[in-house]
Order: C-alpha cells, then structure tokens, then sequence
C-alpha cells in the first residue's frame, strides 16, 4: 500500500471511528477529557505506524485497543489512585433505555452528552464537532471564526462542567427523548446552516466544511435512531439543501437566487437521497404520524427540487406546507418565508401586506428588506424597493449576498 | 452528589400564601422521594452584615456583600444522583416558588 492509500485509509477510519472510540473509552474511564486524548494519541500513532506497518486487519479494533492504553499511562502517569478517580467519573448508567429501534449505540450517549441542555448552544456545537465529528480545535475555532485559544478554552470548560456538575453519559429517558433529540438536531441545523450561509467579510459564502459535517452527523443520528422521523426530516432537508450548493454561488462569488438557478448544476444523487427520505415521511404522514417542523421544510424543498424549471413550481402545494409550517411555528421569520411563496401564488401585492405586517418583529433581520424590496421591485415602487435593499445590505453579513442585494438595487431603474 | 439550588429573586417581595403552600408541598415531595438535605428562606439582603477578619481588625460593614437587583432570597440543598435529576427537580422548585432558581454542583 502506497503512502498515500495509507493516508486516505487513515483519514476514512478517523471518519468511521473516531466518535466510536472516544465514545467506547468515556464508557470505560468515565471521563471525557481522557477519552478524548487518548483516542487523538492513538491516531498519531496510527500515522506513525501504518505507513510502514501496514493498516490492521480490523482498524476499529487497533484503535480502541492502542487508545486504552495511552488512558491507562495517563492514569499513571497522573498517579491518579483508582478510587480517586472513580470518584470523579461520569455518571454511566447501565439500565438499558427504551428500545429505540437500532442496535444501543455508544455514540448516542456521547451525542446526547455533548448536546445537552445546561450548556450553552455554541459551546454544544464546538462539543458536538470535537468529540463526535473529530474535528481539531483548530478546525472549530476556525469554523466559528474565533481565536484558537478561545475555542480550547470553551472545550475545555464545557467538559469540566460535564464532570463536577455531573452531566450524565445516558440516552435520555422515553419521556425526555422527543425534547432531547429536538436539541441534538438543533445544534446539527446550526452549524449546517452557519456552514450554508457564512457570515463574516472574509470568509467563503459556502463553508462545505460545515455543511459536509453537518451531514454527516445526522446521517450517524439517522443510523442509530432509523425511527424518528424528525431526524430523517432534517436530514432530507439538509441534502435538498446541499444538493443546491455549487449552483447557490456564481463563479464571480454572488449568491445565485432559486429563480436564476442552474437546475442542471444540482447534485442529482442527494436529490434523489432528500426525495426518498421525504417519501417515506410522507407515507408516515399518510398513516397518520403528524410531521416536525423538519420534515415539512423537508417537504418543501422536495417540491421545489421537483420543478425542472423556475415556472414549474407546485406554489400552492408549498403555500400548503408553510400553512402547515405556521400552525407548528408561528414565528415572524416562518411568515416571511411563507410571504416570499405567496407571492408567487396571489402576486406581490397580497405579499407584501403580509411581510409589512411582521415590521414590528423583523427590522432588524436582512431577509426582511431584501423580501420587502424584490416585493416592491416588482410593483414597480423602485425608490422604495432601492430603500429596502439599502437596509438589507446593511444588515447582511454574507459576502455573496451582499454581492447579490448590491446588483439587485443597482439595476433598478 | 449535593446540588444548591439557590433561589434568586428580583424586587418581587416575599412568597404569596399560594406560593408558600406550593414550596412546602414541593419540600414534602423532596423528602419523601429522599432527596431533601435542607433548605432555607432569607428574605431581601438588607439586614445582612459582611464581616471581613483578613487584616488586624475585623472590619464589620452594614449590608450585602453586593449590591444587586437580584439576590440570594432562599436555596435548597439537594441529593440528586446526577444533573439530569437535579434540573428536573429544579424545574418544579422554580414553579413552586414563582421565582428564577440557580442550579451548582458542591465541590
């Protein structure tokens, strides 16, 4: 095996195995910090050795084996006594939970750990990224566009707090797990999205990344609770979003909008994954499980992946989503984006009484103005449409669609 | 593991008779289900006296330590066998209670 299938074989088993070794080694030491150490040590060596040794028969397995042993010369080494540290360890609850429908996965206690509700939201994410992602600290606090030390430091006390406020290293109980999962799939839609749509003046418009990560994630949650439809929901979504990526962003880096896109340019292959997954929720939905949230964004991306071109839009079938959408969610921003598809449907007048109706809320959010201007554009309200762009680019942080609003409102006549 | 949970209140006065029989039938739960250590009601900071014995002379100053809009005004000490149970716990103290509770782990 040359060096660099070795490499390419190093990084495929960091992929595969990373949360399940640090997941296997919280288990047996009780200890986030120790686990997390170790199994970094054990792919550095992994990258020592392999090259000249050979990748072993069973990686996984090497891994777990070589990463017990550098916990235990760190145990040593610490000369920490083994009732001393007992006493410090996670709290492990054997008791089988309630049958999820997969196989008891170890990496779901660490998902829930690191997402767990009395820390605070980034911190979840930077967790999420580090110990079940694998992602160095470096690679988060870029990612978050923080300082190194920073980001170390917010790990750091996060895992501290795991273990002297005893954060336990447990699936939730039946009666927690519905909120419990909602809060893993927030912080995954989180740094989707940061990913999706980036903000900052000197990043990429698009992190893939963040996005990929993001992906990857659910796609290891859908693995381990197949069941739940919400998980699938959100991962459909994220693929019909995904799919869209590379035609999201001309090659002069401004944001390409739905209407202008190259339909040709989506990824096929996760359309058809998202359409599948969407499927098979709707069939739940048909034998009466009511949908999330997700699964009916999910639902709607799927209708507007189905259109070959702009005009073929199902807009009443996604008019019917966001209604569905609103009564789950009234919030001002699902109104917006429900105003932005009923335009399309009753024209830009009935929208735009919609979307000034939610002034009060959403002054201060970008997508706002920039609605409110197309809106107006259309009307042929040009000064106020010119106005409203004005204050979406004030307000927009994403490079490729400061370009995008710019060029929008210098076309006005 | 022991767990204070401290209650924090912020100008609304002392408990109402609905909250007080709320709280004491919280504490009952808490010691029939055995997590009851001790609690204790303190009332608004102004008669505290801070009392500061690091230098030669102990130095007595009149009122709370810090001057806030929010203060410490009861707290219940807690049993609980990890964080989960405690929040949980905590969630029904602060309905009882009508107020904001901190959750902290002792040493």
């Amino acid at each position: 095996m040359s060096e660099v299938d070795v490499r390419a074989a190093i990084a495929q088993v960091h992929h595969e195995e990373w949360a399940r070794v640090v997941a296997a080694l919280t288990k047996r030491f009780g200890d986030l910090d120790i686990a997390e150490e170790a199994a970094a040590e054990a792919f550095a060596t992994a990258v020592e050795r392999w090259p000249t040794d050979g990748v072993p028969p069973n990686p996984g397995g090497w891994l777990t084996t070589t990463a017990n042993h550098k916990a235990i010369d760190r145990i040593r080494r610490e000369n920490k006594r083994e009732d001393k540290h007992k006493e410090a360890q996670l709290v492990h609850d054997d008791t089988p939970s309630e049958p999820l429908g997969a196989i008891e996965d170890e990496r779901l206690r660490l998902i829930f750990t690191c997402c767990h509700p009395a820390l605070a939201m980034e911190t979840r994410m930077a967790l999420t990224l580090r110990m079940v992602g694998g992602l160095t600290v470096p690679e988060i606090a870029r990612a978050f566009l923080v300082q190194e030390t920073a980001m170390g430091q917010r790990i750091t006390r996060a895992k501290a707090k795991i273990k002297s406020a005893r954060i336990p290293y447990r699936v939730p109980s039946a009666e927690d797990l519905p909120a419990r999962v909602s809060g893993v799939l927030a912080v995954l839609y989180l740094v989707f999205n940061e990913g999706y749509l980036a903000t900052g003046p000197d990043t990429d418009p698009v992190r893939h990344d963040l996005t990929a990560e993001a992906i990857r994630l659910t796609r290891l949650i859908r693995a381990l609770m197949p069941e739940d439809g919400e998980v699938a929901g959100l991962l459909a979504l994220m693929l019909l979003t995904e799919a869209r990526r590379t035609a999201r962003v001309s090659a002069s880096g401004e944001l390409v909008a739905l209407d202008e896109q190259d339909r040709g340019a989506w990824d096929a292959a996760l359309v058809a994954e998202g359409h599948r997954l969407v499927r098979e929720r709707l069939a739940a939905a048909a034998a009466g499980v009511s949908p999330g949230r997700y699964q009916i964004l999910a639902a709607i991306n799927a209708v507007h992946t189905s259109a070959r071109e702009i005009r073929d839009t199902d807009w009443s079938q996604v008019v019917a989503l966001y209604d569905q959408l609103v009564r789950l969610d009234p919030s001002p921003i699902v109104a917006l984006n429900r105003a932005v598809a009923v335009a399309e449907l009753d024209g830009p007048e009935v929208a735009l009484a919609a979307v000034e109706r939610l002034d009060d809320t959403l002054a201060g959010y970008h997508a706002y103005h920039a609605t409110r201007a197309d809106l107006l554009r259309r009307l042929g309200r040009s000064q106020q449409s010119r106005a409203a762009y004005d204050k979406a680019i004030e307000l927009a942080g994403n490079t490729a669609e400061t370009a995008y609003l710019i060029r929008r409102r210098d076309q006005l006549g | 593991m022991q767990y204070l949970v401290s209650v924090i209140d912020d100008g609304t006065g002392l408990a109402t008779p609905t909250e007080d029989a709320a709280i004491d039938a919280f504490n009952d739960r808490l010691k029939a289900e055995g997590y009851w250590v001790f609690a204790g009601g303190l009332g608004a900071p102004d008669p505290a006296t801070v009392v500061d014995n690091r230098g030669g002379e102990p130095v007595f100053t009149d009122g709370p330590f810090v001057e806030s809009k929010e203060y410490l005004v009861g707290f219940w000490i807690i049993e609980a066998p990890d964080l989960d149970v405690v929040l949980k716990l905590a969630t029904e103290g602060s309905k009882a209670c009508n107020r904001k509770v901190e959750v902290r782990p002792f040493l």
